[in-house]
């Protein structure tokens, strides 16, 4: 038995995608740009920890509060550390959490949406009383519940940051599943047999998330912003640990009395990765929307 | 407006329209040397299958194509103007005053959240130099004048309350609102009932024989147009193919495809069997190497002449037609075959 | 109208109760002791237990449950550990000065957002409209309390052209007469020009922080709906009978693209609302937001409990009003009934 997962219309249209591709580029350059960016923050995130000159977490008092200079391009903190160093190893950190939260609210959100949509009744209802519970608060204040009630550690701000888009992706997973619920390539797969779980998550799931990856990129810019506006409050990561979102939180003091580089290069690097990502959303919902509403 | 002019001169002269389109897969040659010519006071129809490029050329003479459309040449001249090269703020005096249009699915074409008798006052007030106070009763008045009933209550209903035929209806009532000399009515009855089409066809043809108002008509109905119109112009992938008197046009089409478009039609004699559906199918108009007929792929009667640019019509011709092998015109004195339509009034 | 409203309100309960259960249970899991925080340092095992007995925390869960809605019920919100006072007051008298806030910057927001949405519609993928989506892709992409800093050292440290950001009033005036809390509206009811301008400077860079924070989701769906009417029948219609620009436009296209655009607001609300924590803490506001993050952090459950479900009612009440501002505009919700 042939496994269905690769429908005819997939292997042609990859061909396909890449006219379009280059199509929606020379209509939008920005994106092109974005997706250079995207690459850069990738390689920062893995390389970064190893080319960096200095130690993230060395201090050394003697050096506190120093302006950008040739021995220190971003200056230093408070207790002496490199701010250039501390930013590009934070960029893992921050990636990482991002990746994760988008992986995790997929699964989530994705698989209960999907389950919702295919099989209505009890499950839909279900997974809908649950979403709405959710966005009955305001995401950010729901999101500091969570953590201040979990306890602040990595883990939680990743599922915090699921939870809280949870009936987004549910959402959209339910929709696209009530429309190929009844789709040929599904009733041939429940005709060979498979059960409805296989068909859930071979068929749909991957048929649902082309849809989802425009909302998966933005999701990662808020997925670090979330994290930093955590660290702000004193809800976030710990110190000493390099993460955006806490060194503005710690530079935020000197900022008003003109130490600008605690705060402002971590702030900037926040900027410049979730601008990244939601430009690469926009990029990639222009080339996925048009070619689905054919 | 209608003023008292020279008789002689057209309403509407469209003269070598091009329209080309930019699609994602490639450059669409949607019209192709398009030309005709609309008489005062005269009822054109505009007769093609889907995709021949009526509503193309409508919507490029009123200046309202898609942003991934260009006219590419020509000319259109309502009076002394050329609609294709007047400045935006010419075009918006002239639209809705001296050329107006109604378009297929009426309750799509109004606006959904404003009562409809707001709608035809903004016209009245725009253009019919009336008087702010007085637009809403001359509206209701409008309203009065298609045919709608307790007129004064439905200006101030809003679409999603109407039928679809009472919708179309203050279309008209919109387009006629400031009297224009032209009126072109694309697709106005498709998508209503059998009944209403008749109606709303009646409506359009007593308004315009009252206004001295001249007519173009779309449809891809032969016997629609057959009844209506005085004149029919046929168009194909983008190309006038022929453009007669409506009689004549019955009596002895002289281009091959206008002939199949006759023999397809269904009327009350012919049954389904005797039925005959065109052979062929409108060629790819992204094609960079289109020949000069575009039916000539499609055509019993093609020779080795229709490689050559399709001739040019005779000035003052009554009866065009774009081909090189048309079909025989009867000798002058022959008695005239009368096809089995009934000609236009 | 009246049984829309209903239909609504009816419909938002559910959603109110499962609200009032995950606040209940998510400050019951905060860590710490209440109990030991209420009795003090010096305080004996036995001391803290009777208190915890008092406080009713030694009650299955269930039962405390029971105990919190009957209270709500009665306007009890409880009362703070840390400041003594109940929490209801407390909410009460420091909410105008977060709604204050949130009011000036969605208004800002609205200004500077619609304007940019429809020029960057009538003229689509024209630089305009690229520059109209990277200004605002910018603007969210900005951590909210880093705009705040960020604008603090601009107007503030550089230019002195902004005040501290040292709360709602310079510590030389004192505030208006409390008729509704927005200093703004006391102010000008007090007829005091000088305490209204003083409060207008303090309000300035909290409102721009917040409205730039929220200038991309109304600028981008004012961009998208106008672009999607703008290609509607209906528009082709109005310009096929020469309308006047400004009528095409405004009258009718934008009228009908502000539909989704206010369906928008409710998440821009969900936004700001959070936004708002951050903004205060920058600004030294003396809001809910500022608040709720003193108490958290102090693992005092009763104002964090009554800020979330402050928050959570807030938020549904906003979404009711929106849905009765879309009725008003678009007459086929109210009449289809």
């Amino acid at each position: 038995m042939t496994d269905i997962a690769v429908s005819p219309q997939r292997e042609s249209s990859l061909a396909a995608l890449t006219k379009h591709a280059r199509y929606a580029l020379s209509e939008n350059p920005v994106t092109g740009f974005a997706f250079a960016l995207f690459v850069l923050i990738v390689l920062a995130a893995v390389f970064g920890p190893h080319m960096v000159p200095y130690d993230p977490l060395a201090s050394d008092t003697s050096q506190a509060l120093k302006p950008p200079s040739t021995h220190h391009w971003f200056g230093t903190d408070q207790l002496g550390r490199d701010v250039f160093s501390r930013v590009v190893v934070a960029t893992r950190l921050d990636f990482f959490i991002a990746v994760a939260s988008v992986a995790l609210v997929f699964l989530m959100g994705g698989l209960a949406g999907v389950a919702a949509g295919f099989f209505g009744g009890w499950t839909d209802r279900i997974v809908g009383r649950i979403a709405d519970t959710i966005m009955a608060f305001p995401l950010f204040v729901l999101a500091m519940g969570i953590v201040a009630a979990l306890g602040n550690t990595v883990q939680n701000i990743i599922l915090a940051t699921a939870i809280v888009n949870f009936p987004l992706y549910a959402r959209i997973a339910r929709a696209e599943a009530n429309i190929r619920r009844e789709a040929g390539f599904v009733e041939a797969a429940r005709l060979s047999g498979n059960s409805d779980w296989r068909i859930l998550s071979f068929q749909i799931l991957p048929n649902v998330f082309p849809i989802l990856v425009v909302q998966m990129s933005l999701t990662m810019g808020y997925a670090i912003l979330n994290a930093a506006g955590l660290s702000f409050i004193g809800l976030g990561v710990r110190p000493p640990t390099p993460e955006w979102g806490i060194m503005v939180a710690e530079g935020a003091a000197f900022m008003v009395s003109g130490e600008w580089w605690n705060a402002t290069f971590p702030g900037a690097a926040l900027m410049i990765a979730v601008f990244c990502f939601n430009l690469l959303g926009d990029g990639l919902r222009d080339l996925v929307d048009p070619r689905r509403r054919t | 407006m209608i003023t008292a002019n020279n008789n002689k001169a057209p309403a509407l002269a469209v003269e070598g329209l091009c329209v080309e389109f930019r699609t994602r897969s490639g450059l669409v040659r949607a019209l192709d040397n398009v030309s005709f010519n609309v008489a005062k006071g005269e009822t054109v129809a505009l007769v093609g299958e889907s995709g021949s490029g009526k509503s193309v050329t409508a919507y490029a003479v009123m200046g309202i194509l898609d942003p991934a459309g260009r006219v590419t040449a020509g000319r259109a001249m309502l009076g002394g103007l050329d609609l294709l090269s007047a400045k935006p703020s010419q075009l918006a005096e002239v639209r809705g005053r001296d050329i107006a249009m109604i378009f297929q699915n009426p309750r799509t074409a109004l606006n959904p959240i404003r009562p409809v008798g707001k709608q035809i006052a903004d016209v009245l007030i725009r253009h019919g130099n009336v008087p702010r106070r007085e637009a809403p009763a001359q509206a209701v008045e409008m309203l009065r004048a298609v045919g709608i009933t307790d007129p004064a209550r439905r200006a101030k209903a809003y679409p999603f309350e109407m039928s679809g035929g009472m919708c179309q209806r203050v279309m008209i009532a919109i387009a006629l609102a400031a009297k224009p000399s032209l009126l072109i009515a694309d697709e106005p009855t498709t998508g209503l009932d059998v009944t209403t089409q008749a109606v709303i066809m009646d409506l359009i043809n007593d308004l315009a024989a009252k206004m001295g108002m001249a007519t173009i008509f779309i449809t891809h109905d032969l016997a629609l147009a057959g009844q209506r119109a005085a004149r029919i112009v046929v168009m194909h992938a983008g190309h006038v193919v022929e453009n007669a008197p409506t009689g004549e046009m019955f009596a002895y089409p002289r281009h091959p495809y206008t002939a199949e478009l006759i023999a397809a039609t269904p009327d009350s004699a012919a049954s389904l069997d005797e039925l005959a559906s065109i052979p062929g199918t409108l060629p790819d108009l992204r094609r960079s190497d289109l020949p000069p007929c575009r039916y000539s792929e499609r055509c019993p009667r093609k020779t080795d002449a229709c490689a050559q640019p399709l001739p040019l019509a005779a000035p003052g011709a009554t009866h065009i037609v774009a081909c090189w092998n048309p079909l025989p015109a009867p000798e002058l004195g022959a008695p005239i075959l009368i096809a089995s339509t009934e000609s236009a009034a | 109208m009246p049984t829309m409203i209903l239909k609504r309100l009816l419909m938002a309960i559910p959603s109110l109760i499962g609200v009032v259960v995950v606040t209940f249970l998510l400050t019951r899991a905060l860590p710490g002791d209440p109990a030991a925080y209420f009795a003090g340092p010096a305080a004996t095992p036995q001391a803290i237990q009777e208190i915890r007995v008092k406080l009713g925390l030694d009650k299955p869960l269930v039962v405390q449950f029971g105990h919190y809605v009957v209270d709500l019920a009665h306007g009890n919100l409880g009362t703070s550990l840390t400041t003594g006072q109940p929490v209801a007051t407390e909410l009460r008298s420091r909410l105008p000065a977060s709604a204050e806030l949130t009011l000036l910057g969605l208004i800002v927001s609205i200004i500077i957002a619609v304007p940019l949405g429809i020029l960057a519609a009538t003229k689509p993928n024209s630089l305009l409209d690229h520059a109209c989506r990277v200004i605002s892709t910018a603007g969210v992409s900005l951590p909210v309390f880093f705009t705040g800093l960020i604008l603090v050292y601009v107007f503030y440290y550089q230019l002195g052209w902004a005040p501290a950001p040292l709360g709602r009033l310079d510590v030389f005036y004192t505030e208006p007469p409390h008729v509704t809390g927005f200093y703004l509206i006391d102010s000008l009811i007090a007829r005091d020009p000088e305490t209204f301008m003083a409060a207008l400077k303090q309000l300035i860079l909290p409102a721009l922080t917040l409205g730039i924070f929220s200038l991309a989701p109304i600028a981008r769906m004012t961009r998208a709906s106008m672009l999607s009417v703008l290609s509607s029948d209906f528009v082709r219609t109005a310009r096929a009978s020469g309308l006047s620009v400004y009528t095409v436009i405004i009258t009718y296209a934008f009228r009908n693209a502000m539909l989704p655009v206010i369906t928008t607001l409710g998440m821009v609300f969900s936004f700001l609302l959070g936004a708002n924590v951050l903004v205060e803490k920058v600004f030294a506001w003396p809001g809910i937001g500022s608040y709720a993050v003193e108490a958290l952090l102090a693992s005092d459950f009763a104002p964090v409990q009554g800020f979330v479900l402050t928050m959570a009612v807030m938020y549904v009440m906003l979404n009711l009003g929106i849905d009765v501002l879309y009725g008003l505009i678009d007459p086929r919700v109210r009449l289809e009934a």
